[in-house]
């Protein structure tokens, strides 16, 4: 159990810039996941901590002393990878023994350690096979299970569940989050799959062109993403960019009532959360509100899914659950599209988000606007 | 029996593949024959059958027979020792100057042996006569020329056993507490089983069969075993010819088919 610390690591590759500068401080026993989109510098960032890649500068700390100088076989981090990489001529056993090998630990203490590994991942049956004779998702138990056989100080994950069908990714990532949780080991896990992420993560830490956009729980990721990019890449949100002006956003010839009040005008971003916007008969131009189309409506089992056209070639979708009372509006319906303040986001030129000056307490629930709150208290 | 009907096309390809087992196996069942033949020069149809051709190998080209196998013996572990490490190296590291090394080790490959063969006489007398050492005609010449042309067999096929090698595995090794040689010696070279089993046999039977280079190397006393058939060739043409290539033939496929079994050479030499 270590607390790890990155300050400052950054990568670059003559004039590319892979890692730029990362800071991150890792509780013990903290799962915390590195999340963005390919080239994102997320597994440059891991493999630097795993020592597989020289850092051009800042530092990697545990507990507080410097691991930058030690070679990847003195670090004591347990590695998993996307493609298990186990040891084809080994039996699974031999595999899980293989770090203990390493370390000269004595034959019954080996032993012990690799049945007690085996029954902890469930592979006590399978102990004498080779690997190519594994599912994948045995393959990367027995990966995780060799990873944790040497009590590595830290963990590492990388891309674990991606080699892994739909049904079997959600059972090992199970299995990785109790026993990285029974062990209290401080994990540091990467993946593109923000699903993945916000199922295993402690802390997520969302990475763009090298450098991280935001840090935070899954809730403050979701709920009050730092940049548009981050609004886009957990969960979904229909992005518009515009003119800001007094409650009101306008997109080209498109006008659209925010649901908060914002102190700043000018060119803006709005991000609006699908699941969160609501369907309704054409109304009065309340705040939180647009007046569209609809074009295509899908039901999709849980959840009913419409792509309403509210400008000449602009369009949004809403998502709202089939458990609801509205219903599935059929093309070329007029409506309204509703939402509350907790859907939409906001961010300036910059970049930078702005915040909506309404008191706290007075938005209502999602898929509700300003105007039947106060309808509700008159 | 519609099924079993066959197409003028079908018919066509039965008989090509037909024609060429013939012409692979005529060749070696003929051989197989003359070399029981009792008679002294060949003749059809022979006068009786006797196996007295083989008893007359060991005492007519043991000698050669030791060379040649000593020879393909040093030749071996030699290319094995240098192509290993340049398989794993060239596979591993992106370098100045790899393309050149790779070309440089399997330039022999496209050269004609008679061309190496004169060259490195030529090389070795020019030495000689600078150094005053008895180069021409040494075994240690023999064996270093005979490297020249295994080595880049072993070398493809080490780089071949690697092509698909996952490095995550050497890296989780790393990871586990295993040094860079411990990762070799674990888990590079069990990986690249096949390619150095493949490449050590390739490289046996490329220089135990080494004729055309070799030609420039021979001494007396220092003689390898084509180059003994091939004289013996020039003043006799009897059984004892047939009954030596078979003898070879044995050995060679026997070798070739045990380690196939083991490490599917077949895969790895493509």
């Amino acid at each position: 159990m270590s607390r790890l610390s990155l300050d400052r690591l950054e990568k670059r590759y003559g004039d590319t810039v892979a890692v730029g500068s990362v800071s991150l401080d890792i509780a013990e026993g903290e799962l915390v996941v590195l999340l963005g989109p390919s080239g994102c510098g997320k597994t440059t960032t891991l493999r630097m901590v795993a020592g597989f890649i020289d850092a051009t500068a800042g530092d990697v700390r545990l507990d507080g002393a410097s691991i930058l100088a030690l070679p990847p076989h003195r670090r004591e981090m347990g590695l998993v990878f996307q493609s298990y990489a186990l040891f084809p001529h080994l039996t699974v056993a031999r595999n899980i023994a293989f770090g203990l090998e390493m370390r000269g630990t004595p034959r019954p203490a080996r032993d012990a350690r690799v049945a007690e590994m085996l029954r902890l991942t469930r592979l006590e049956s399978l102990a004498d096979r080779l690997p190519r004779n594994l599912s994948g998702g045995q393959q990367q138990r027995v990966a995780l299970a060799r990873a944790l056989a040497i009590n590595p100080r830290v963990l590492l994950l990388d891309e674990p569940l991606s080699n892994l069908d739909a049904a079997l990714r959600a059972d090992v990532g199970r299995d990785i989050r109790l026993l990285q949780r029974a062990s209290g080991l401080t994990t540091i896990m990467v993946t593109h799959d923000q699903d993945e992420a916000m199922a295993m993560a402690d802390r997520l830490v969302v990475m763009k062109d090298g450098f991280v956009q935001q840090t935070g729980t899954q809730e403050e990721v979701y709920e009050r993403p730092a940049t548009p990019f981050v609004a886009g890449f957990i969960g979904r949100a229909n992005m518009l960019g515009g003119a800001l002006s007094d409650g009101i956003f306008a997109v080209e010839d498109t006008t659209l009532h925010l649901a908060g009040r914002y102190a700043a005008t000018g060119p803006a971003t709005l991000a609006l959360r699908p699941e969160r916007l609501s369907l309704g008969p054409p109304g009065p131009a309340v705040p939180g509100s647009v007046a569209g189309t609809v074009e295509l409506a899908s039901y999709l089992g849980a959840i009913r899914e419409h792509l309403v056209r509210i400008g000449p070639d602009r369009r949004i979708v809403v998502r709202d659950a089939t458990a609801g009372p509205a219903r599935l509006h059929h093309a070329g319906e007029s409506v309204a599209v509703r939402w509350g303040v907790d859907a939409e986001r906001l961010f300036d030129a910059a970049e930078m988000p702005l915040m909506d000056l309404n008191p706290p307490g007075w938005s209502v629930k999602p898929g509700h606007s300003r105007l039947d709150a106060i309808q509700q208290q008159q | 029996m519609t099924a079993f009907a066959l197409s003028p096309s079908r018919l066509a390809a039965n008989a090509l593949v037909t024609v060429g087992a013939a012409v692979i196996f005529v060749p070696l069942v003929l051989t197989v024959y003359l070399s029981v033949f009792d008679e002294t020069i060949i003749v059809f149809p022979p006068q009786g059958y006797t196996l007295a051709w083989y008893a007359r190998i060991l005492p007519e080209f043991g000698g050669a027979l030791r060379t040649s196998g000593l020879t393909a013996l040093g030749a071996a572990t030699i290319s094995l020792a240098v192509g290993i490490p340049a398989g794993i190296g060239l596979s591993r590291y992106r370098f100045r100057g790899r393309r050149a090394a790779v070309t440089l080790l399997l330039a022999p490959l496209t050269i004609p042996g008679v061309a190496i063969g004169l060259g490195i006489f030529v090389l070795a007398v020019l030495i000689e006569e600078r150094t005053e050492w008895a180069l021409s005609g040494s075994v240690w010449l023999m064996v270093a020329a005979h490297v020249l042309i295994t080595l880049p067999w072993v070398v493809r096929l080490c780089l071949a056993s690697l092509a698909n090698h996952d490095r995550a595995a050497e890296e989780a090794a790393a990871s586990l507490g295993a040094t860079p040689l411990m990762v070799i010696w674990r888990v590079t070279l069990p990986a690249m089983r096949g390619g150095i089993v493949a490449g050590a046999l390739f490289a046996f039977i490329v220089s135990f069969e080494n004729l055309e280079m070799t030609l420039f190397l021979t001494a007396p006393g220092l003689t390898t075993l084509p180059i003994a058939v091939l004289s013996y060739l020039q003043y006799h043409i009897d059984p004892l010819i047939a009954a030596i290539a078979v003898a070879q033939i044995v050995l060679v496929g026997g070798a070739l088919v045990l380690l196939d079994r083991q490490v599917r050479i077949s895969r790895v030499a493509v």
